[in-house]
């Protein structure tokens, strides 16, 4: 558990890094940095597209599954791994 | 009735007398016509006309002629012949008083033919006999009809087959009702199921996930009907269950959390991460025989910042993880030690941190079974550790009661499992034993292979008894092919072949060194050839067939570490306590090293090892800070031989041992020559 809050730091204390927000199976955030509204609007709207991101992936391979999602903007990055209950949104500029 | 058909006959009687123009009414023929007459008194009118008696008795002739009175008698006509008009003579006096159209018909003519074949009898004269008496039959049902009706039910009866004809005329129809049962209506109404929206996709992958569970259950379910004696178990796995529920929540996200850091990492290094992968130095084109090493990633922990890197191992089968031992080759400075293993794709936190007691001089990690490590340490002990546990201490560990040795352990190498199937490993270390330990079940089992003692040199011990000083071992390693064969360099600075079948004697001694050998391997490809080094600032090849070395490098300063290229039998790199690093091709230039480039930004930090990536080309080299450099070889440190016209490029070990053969076939002949 110590563990897990410690990777988390340290992600946060990477260079560039804007904010980590964990959001379970429903699409409700659990653990955030951000401020309620902004993760509230990234939660909902990156929970669909990951989970069409899966089922694309799945449908053309049943035995394929989704690994990590990156969408990367003008401004920063947003970095998404799913996992079977969770998944991890963590938004960077990795220009800074 | 019978009156009423008489008096209907008188009438008659009279109308055709009328016709037939009798002159007088005279009743002398009707006796009946009085009695008619007398039915009726005479009653005078008021109006009647009063007439004399002459006028009375006159005689009135009245004639009934069968003309018709209301038949015009003056119809004219247009004759066409004459053409004029004509009266007609006769004309018709016929009165029509009544006319009513019969529907007879003569049994024979054709509509009744006709008739007949629709309804299906057959034609042809019916038996007048048979009838008559059905019709007499009927007579009394029948009667009341006229006598056409007769003849409808003749022939309804005399059908051939008895086909019920309805009968047109008297016919009725009969109906009845019955009762009907009052209607009554009855419910119930009972409490509605509870009921909940459910939604769901049945996709192909999803399909395949309930199988995949399906099929993990089904495997537990076997594991556990095997496993149904060993009750203790079942209940230690209850209780690890519970605990695992209860702290579900972050702990599910490690897996993820370690995937984003990487991430993270790669977007933070990217510019390291495109080098590694892709950068070649162009300029190596134009330096012809110079390399360069280019810096990537840098590795660091926190907390072992105070110690040096004693050891440095990548894994055979993840090729980007590779293990530090942390420690101190200071005396003084003993303290506690470390092992980390770090990833090139996380370079800013290891995977898997062990902290010890000791410091640890070296480490191994076995090339089938990536997650066994064998680690010396610095006050003796060995130790193996498992990856795969969760807990930080060691799987093994030797003590003092089984054998541990009484001197920092310098080198560890891990061996083919032996004929039990049980892994072993080798130490080497200070107190002149080289040890093999087999892990037998829960215990490591020690095995002295060979005790390095100095030839000659005997020291008194207690009670007179002839002790023999034993020499310290510092370096040792195992020949690639030929299992038993193995090199051990010792603090004298000298070199012994050995075998593990001879645990006495060795096979060969080379005076190498004028100080303590710090390393010795064989090289990867060519069997006969090793290469050492030595604080004496010098690097040796050898032959071992030879006693003397074949190159000699000189580096000007105390070499801590070399190793050969997993690439080329000709490449190999030496690192130096002033920080640089010496990368050698002898195909290129066999008395230079064609790079010499300082590593570490201070220059105090002293390099301690180095090694070769076995797949990627870049080398990893740790110092005495407790960093450890990752440096990308250039394209010239990796030449390969060149290809001649019109030959294909040769591949495989052979070329490389054929290489070197060529090189040191140059050293024997004029040596041969010499001798």
């Amino acid at each position: 558990m110590a563990e897990v809050e410690e990777t988390l730091k340290r992600i946060q204390g990477q260079k560039g890094v804007q904010g980590i927000i964990i959001v379970n199976a429903e699409g409700i955030p659990i653990k955030t940095t951000l401020d309620n509204s902004s993760t509230v609007q990234y939660a909902g709207l990156i929970h669909q597209l990951v989970m069409k991101a899966r089922t694309t992936v799945r449908d053309i391979d049943p035995q394929n599954d989704l690994t990590f999602l990156r969408v990367r903007s003008k401004k920063n990055e947003i970095m998404i791994a799913p996992d079977k209950d969770y998944f991890l949104i963590v938004i960077q500029n990795p220009s800074d | 009735m019978s009156t009423f058909f008489s008096q209907t006959n008188m009438l008659l009687m009279s109308v055709w007398s009328c016709f037939f123009g009798q002159d007088e009414e005279d009743g002398t023929e009707m006796g009946e016509g009085d009695e008619w007459m007398q039915g009726k008194t005479l009653i005078k009118p008021l109006d009647q006309l009063d007439l004399t008696e002459a006028e009375l008795k006159e005689e009135f002739t009245r004639i009934l002629t069968a003309n018709n009175p209301h038949a015009p008698q003056n119809i004219v006509r247009y004759s066409f012949k004459e053409r004029s008009y004509k009266p007609i003579s006769s004309v018709d006096q016929l009165a029509v008083h009544f006319v009513l159209e019969g529907n007879l018909l003569h049994q024979d003519s054709d509509e009744a033919r006709r008739q007949r074949a629709k309804q299906g009898l057959p034609e042809g004269r019916y038996d007048f006999q048979s009838t008559h008496a059905a019709g007499g039959e009927d007579a009394g049902d029948v009667e009341e009809g006229g006598g056409e009706e007769r003849a409808d039910s003749v022939e309804s009866k005399a059908g051939k087959k008895e086909q019920k004809i309805t009968n047109q005329f008297n016919f009725s129809e009969r109906a009845s009702q019955t009762l009907n049962n009052p209607l009554r209506e009855r419910g119930c109404q009972t409490e509605p199921p509870p009921r909940a929206n459910f939604s769901a996709t049945a996709n192909q992958w999803e399909i395949y996930d309930v199988y995949l569970e399906v099929l993990q259950k089904q495997e537990k379910n076997k594991e556990k009907a095997k496993a149904v004696p060993k009750k203790d178990d079942d209940k230690g796995k209850k209780k690890m269950m519970l605990v695992e529920t209860q702290s579900d929540d972050i702990t599910k996200v490690a897996k993820v959390a370690k995937i984003i850091e990487r991430m993270v990492n790669q977007n933070t290094f990217d510019d390291i991460a495109q080098d590694f992968k892709y950068f070649e130095d162009a300029s190596d084109e134009y330096r012809e025989q110079e390399g360069t090493l280019l810096p990537l990633w840098k590795f660091q922990y926190d907390k072992a910042k105070r110690l040096s890197v004693t050891a440095l191992c990548w894994n055979e089968s993840y090729k980007d993880l590779f293990a530090v031992g942390l420690g101190s080759y200071d005396f003084t400075k003993q303290g506690r030690g470390m092992l980390v293993f770090y990833s090139l794709k996380n370079s800013t936190f290891p995977e898997y941190i062990y902290p010890t007691t000791s410091g640890i001089l070296c480490l191994d990690i076995h090339k089938h079974l990536p997650y066994l490590v064998a680690v010396g340490f610095y006050d003796g002990c060995v130790a193996v550790y498992n990856l795969k546990e969760e807990t930080l201490q060691p799987i093994y560990k030797s003590t003092a009661k089984s054998g541990k040795h009484t001197d920092p352990v310098w080198q560890v190498k891990w061996q083919k499992d032996d004929m039990d199937n049980n892994h072993n490993f080798f130490s080497v270390s200070s107190d002149g034993r080289v040890v093999s330990w087999t892990l037998v079940k829960n215990e490591l089992v020690f095995t002295d292979i060979i005790k390095l003692s100095l030839a000659g040199a005997v020291s008194e011990g207690p009670e007179g008894v002839q002790l023999p000083i034993m020499a310290c071992g510092t370096s040792f390693d195992f020949h690639k092919q030929i299992d038993y064969l193995f090199l051990v360099g010792t603090e004298e600075g000298k070199i012994h072949k050995c075998s593990k079948a001879y645990s006495s004697q060795f096979l060969e001694t080379y005076n190498a060194h004028n100080m303590a050998v710090d390393a010795v391997k064989w090289n990867h490809f060519h069997t006969k050839v090793f290469i050492s080094c030595s604080s004496d600032w010098t690097v040796k090849i050898w032959d071992h067939t030879i006693k003397t070395p074949m190159f000699t490098f000189d580096l000007n300063a105390s070499v801590g570490d070399v190793a050969w290229s997993p690439y080329s039998s000709t490449v190999f790199a030496a690192v130096t306590t002033d920080g640089k690093v010496h990368t050698f091709d002898l195909s290129i230039n066999k008395y230079e090293a064609i790079c010499q480039q300082p590593v570490v930004a201070k220059k105090k930090t002293k390099l301690t090892h180095i090694e070769f990536n076995p797949v990627y080309p870049i080398i990893i080299v740790g110092d005495d800070r407790g960093y450890v450099t990752s440096l990308k070889l250039s394209p010239n440190l990796r030449k390969k031989p060149k290809e001649k016209k019109g030959q294909e490029l040769p591949k495989g070990p052979e070329v490389e041992i054929a290489k070197m053969e060529k090189l040191l076939s140059l050293l024997r002949e004029p040596e041969n020559s010499n001798a």
